[in-house]
């Protein structure tokens, strides 16, 4: 008799912590499911070739994709509020140009990286006051700043610039940390997320973010400044277009036109692999990091075959139709909850 | 009654006016609120209520007229404006994140904070706090979307005692509770009103508004029509004060329609037990060749909700209906369309026109849907179609190629009910066929609803405008709490016999 008594009570228990666990962190599923399945890559990568796992390789897949991995942080903060921005690549092409050209033209780099974040915010700003004030769609509006970025790009410079800057070359520079090695570029990412989550997380602002993206009519009213936050999530987009358009040039030692070409598409696909909703109200800003390694192991993978990089693109299609599909599974089980 | 001159009112409107192109929606209207009472705001739709509440939550600007809280004038430009003079609103539709936890919309914008970050242990503690003075004891850290509308709508009260609210206005809060929940919000409302806070109460459930109301103002058309203590005003001069009973000339529409009607063979439709869970108890309807019949009943009795179940809009769970005697199955609208029954619905922005879409357009609409798209309608048959309905309706202006869109409310109802007429039913049911549309236009068209039932149209008419439904109804179906409770022929009835018997009748219980 007591004995059933204590099971009942036991498997009570457990159930209610099994509801009390996936109330709280329900939304962080998304985000299991990139680490999974970035371990799976990274372990069935090493298992199929051997030498996968190499700290050279390690290393690189952060200093490659750290560019990626700003612009990830920016288009987070605005999917969370279910918005979108297309113009990033272009942005970034267009901060590096005018950068490289800049330093070529002897302004000293200390003027030329505020310069080159401004212009990145001043688009951001642009592409915010047209969705808020002139209620223009985000696809629309940021797809003015894609063209507005790349046709500003090649005004400055039909072709490359290279750049000599000790600055610049400096934040190539590889740091080796026993086997491993960093580059300030790859510390310059590693902090944007860092700083972007804290923002996200322990802030009004990125509260108000999250608030938004789950209603925008709700936060209104309740009193939460909704035109200020729409605007300054675009503006922070922006303002990290032109902090990888800075990281992209160090790291190429140059400035070219044409960089980041389809580069946004690449953004959001990071950014809802990690975890981020494109309807907003959730998401996570480490998530779109782990989204970033995802897209950077499946292209080391591929050139390690061998393959075609287009390859890459095929791969990571997939990838997002299955997060997508989980992704609207997991809202209509939660709204059936009410 | 001298208690109230003795307490200063924590809310005060004088002069209240607003207004939107072609319509008067305040029309200096006073208000005033007194701190520790709850107050009822009373009216039929468009009578004001909400554009009243939205003037006091900073959504509206006026006109003209003040708004004082607390002894000061204020100006409201936003809601935060409203909430920061200690004003909070909760919604029908619960205005919430449902994304974010539980805690978290209670405290957003208002959390914790240590150096500049948001302390989530403290801000937590702020939340359940709150929440247990309300005697709800959930996990904050839930997502909010896994409560109840119940449960949310109590965690908007939590958050409105954050804001230190002195006026706490919950609109229609208890339309979407069942009984134990709303009696635990009323729990919470009464204890609310015990600590000081000024509770501004509105719901079409008038069991509910007599149950919790200290005190009950009335509006009507945009004006103020009356305060009054809720112990001494009756619910039948409550009725009267909301509907009004303003004299017209339309007595020839009445004689019209005041004749016989033949119930001696098969009714045109037939409806046994007809009825949906938490929608409507189920209800008996006959409705014979010619015969007007009309629904009343206060806005949420459950009107609306019949004739969408009749029309297959939304699908009943009990009951069958009957056409000319034939049982048939109507799931759909489309059913409906074959079996000869058109709905124009009570919301004509939203269900009815299309407002990019020219008149000539919108009228053949309904033609074409009974057909089907793969049969196009020769331009000749539309032309004759669109220039008969055009003049026999009289609708202004006379050019049919004019986007809908720019038409007046009267005109573009006059352009629906055309839409439904070609279409040759033998049953058209038209709810609210006559809201917020003027006089004249309102007569245009129940002139030519008498005309067409002589001509052997059978109609359902649902208005809440009572005076109209008698008019022009031979026979009346009441119904109230969404039950039908009596039927009525209109002859042996007057406006005061209808309010009452839709205040009073007998059947109405105390259970809902």
């Amino acid at each position: 008799m007591s004995t059933t008594d204590t099971t009942a009570r036991q498997s009570t228990d457990v159930a209610t912590t099994i509801s009390t666990f996936t109330g709280r962190y329900v939304s962080l599923l998304p985000t299991f499911a990139a680490i999974t399945i970035l371990i799976a890559l990274l372990v069935g990568a090493e298992l199929y070739f051997g030498n996968f796992l190499t700290p050279r390789n390690v290393s690189a897949l952060l200093l490659d994709n750290a560019y990626l991995m700003v612009l990830a942080v920016g288009m987070t903060f605005v999917i969370v509020t279910a918005g979108i921005d297309l113009s990033v690549g272009s942005v970034m092409a267009f901060t590096g140009i005018l950068g490289a050209s800049l330093i070529a033209s002897g302004i000293p780099v200390i003027i030329v990286i505020p310069v080159m974040l401004v212009a990145g915010a001043a688009i951001g700003l642009l592409i915010g006051v047209l969705v808020q004030y002139f209620n223009v769609q985000p696809f629309i509006a940021s797809l003015a700043g894609l063209f507005l970025g790349r046709g500003l790009a090649y005004v400055v410079s039909l072709n490359s610039i290279r750049v000599e800057d000790p600055v610049l070359v400096w934040m190539r520079t590889r740091i080796p940390l026993g086997d491993f090695y960093i580059a300030p570029t790859g510390i310059i990412a590693i902090f944007t997320v860092i700083i972007g989550a804290l923002v996200m997380h322990f802030t009004r602002f990125g509260r108000t973010v999250y608030a938004v993206g789950g209603s925008e009519q709700s936060t209104r009213l309740m009193g939460l400044n909704v035109a200020r936050t729409k605007v300054m999530v675009y503006v922070i987009s922006g303002l990290c277009g032109g902090l990888a358009g800075l990281l992209l040039t160090a790291y190429t030692g140059a400035g070219y036109p044409r960089n980041g070409i389809g580069t946004e598409l690449d953004v959001i696909a990071v950014v809802v692999i990690g975890g981020t909703l494109l309807t907003g109200g959730r998401g996570y800003v480490l998530g779109s990091m782990i989204g970033v390694f995802v897209f950077g192991t499946i292209k080391t993978i591929i050139s390690f075959m061998g393959a075609e990089q287009s390859w890459t693109h095929i791969i990571v299609g997939v990838l997002l139709l299955v997060f997508v599909v989980v992704q609207r599974a997991i809202v209509s089980r939660s709204q059936q909850k009410e | 009654m001298s208690a109230d001159t003795e307490v200063q009112p924590i809310v005060k409107m004088c002069g209240i006016t607003i207004a939107f192109p072609g319509v008067l929606a305040l029309d200096g209207v006073e208000f005033r609120l007194l701190p520790g009472e709850v107050h009822s705001l009373m009216g039929e739709n468009g009578a004001g209520k909400s554009t009243l509440i939205k003037a006091l939550t900073g959504v509206y600007s006026l006109d003209s007229g003040t708004i004082t809280v607390a002894g000061r004038e204020r100006r409201f430009e936003a809601t935060a404006d409203a909430q920061a003079a200690g004003i909070s609103t909760v919604y029908q539709e619960v205005n919430l994140c449902a994304n974010l936890s539980v805690g978290e919309n209670v405290m957003l914008g208002h959390e914790k904070r240590k150096y500049g970050a948001i302390d989530w242990r403290a801000t937590y503690a702020e939340a359940e706090k709150h929440l247990a003075g309300l005697g709800l004891e959930i996990d904050s850290r839930a997502q909010l979307a896994r409560n109840s509308i119940a449960i949310q709508q109590l965690v908007a009260i939590a958050r409105a005692m954050v804001l230190d609210a002195k006026v706490l206005i919950l609109d229609e809060p208890t339309s979407s509770l069942d009984r134990g929940e709303v009696e635990q919000l009323f729990g919470v409302i009464r204890d609310l009103r015990d600590t000081g806070v000024a509770i501004l109460f509105v719901s079409h459930f008038l069991e509910q508004v007599y149950e919790i109301s200290d005190r009950i103002t009335v509006l009507r058309n945009g004006k103020l029509v009356g305060e009054h203590v809720a112990k001494d005003f009756p619910k039948d001069a409550l009725v009267a004060e909301m509907i009004g009973r303003e004299l017209d000339d339309l007595a020839a529409i009445s004689d019209r329609a005041d004749r016989a009607i033949d119930r001696s063979g098969t009714p045109v439709l037939k409806a046994t037990g007809i009825g949906k869970r938490g929608v409507l108890s189920p209800a008996d309807l006959e409705v014979y060749k010619g015969e007007v019949v009309g629904f009343a009943g206060l806005l949420g009795s459950g009107r609306t909700e019949l004739v969408r179940l009749l029309y297959g809009a939304d699908r009943s769970e009990t009951g069958e209906i009957q056409i000319d005697g034939k049982s048939v199955r109507i799931h759909t609208p489309r059913h409906a369309i074959d079996h000869g029954i058109a709905l124009s619905s009570e919301d004509r922005r939203a269900e009815g026109v299309v407002a990019d879409l020219t008149v000539a357009e919108n009228m053949i609409l309904g033609i074409q849907a009974r057909r089907g798209w793969l049969h196009p309608i020769s331009k000749t048959e539309k032309d004759a179609v669109v220039k008969e309905y055009m003049s026999a309706l009289g609708v202004r202006p006379a050019n049919p190629n004019v986007p809908i869109g720019n038409l007046s409310g009267g005109n573009q109802q006059k352009v629906l009910l055309a839409r439904w007429l070609a279409t040759a039913p033998e049953l058209l049911m038209l709810d609210e066929p006559t809201r917020g549309i003027d006089v004249g236009a309102k007569a245009d068209i129940q002139r030519k609803v008498a005309e067409l039932s002589e001509k052997g149209l059978s109609v359902i008419f649902v208005s809440s405008e009572l005076e109209e439904v008698l008019r022009i109804a031979q026979r009346v179906l009441v119904l109230r709490d969404r039950r039908a409770i009596g039927e009525i022929e209109s002859h042996s009835v007057d406006l005061d016999g209808l309010v009452d018997y839709i205040a009073n009748s007998e059947e109405v219980s105390v259970m809902r």
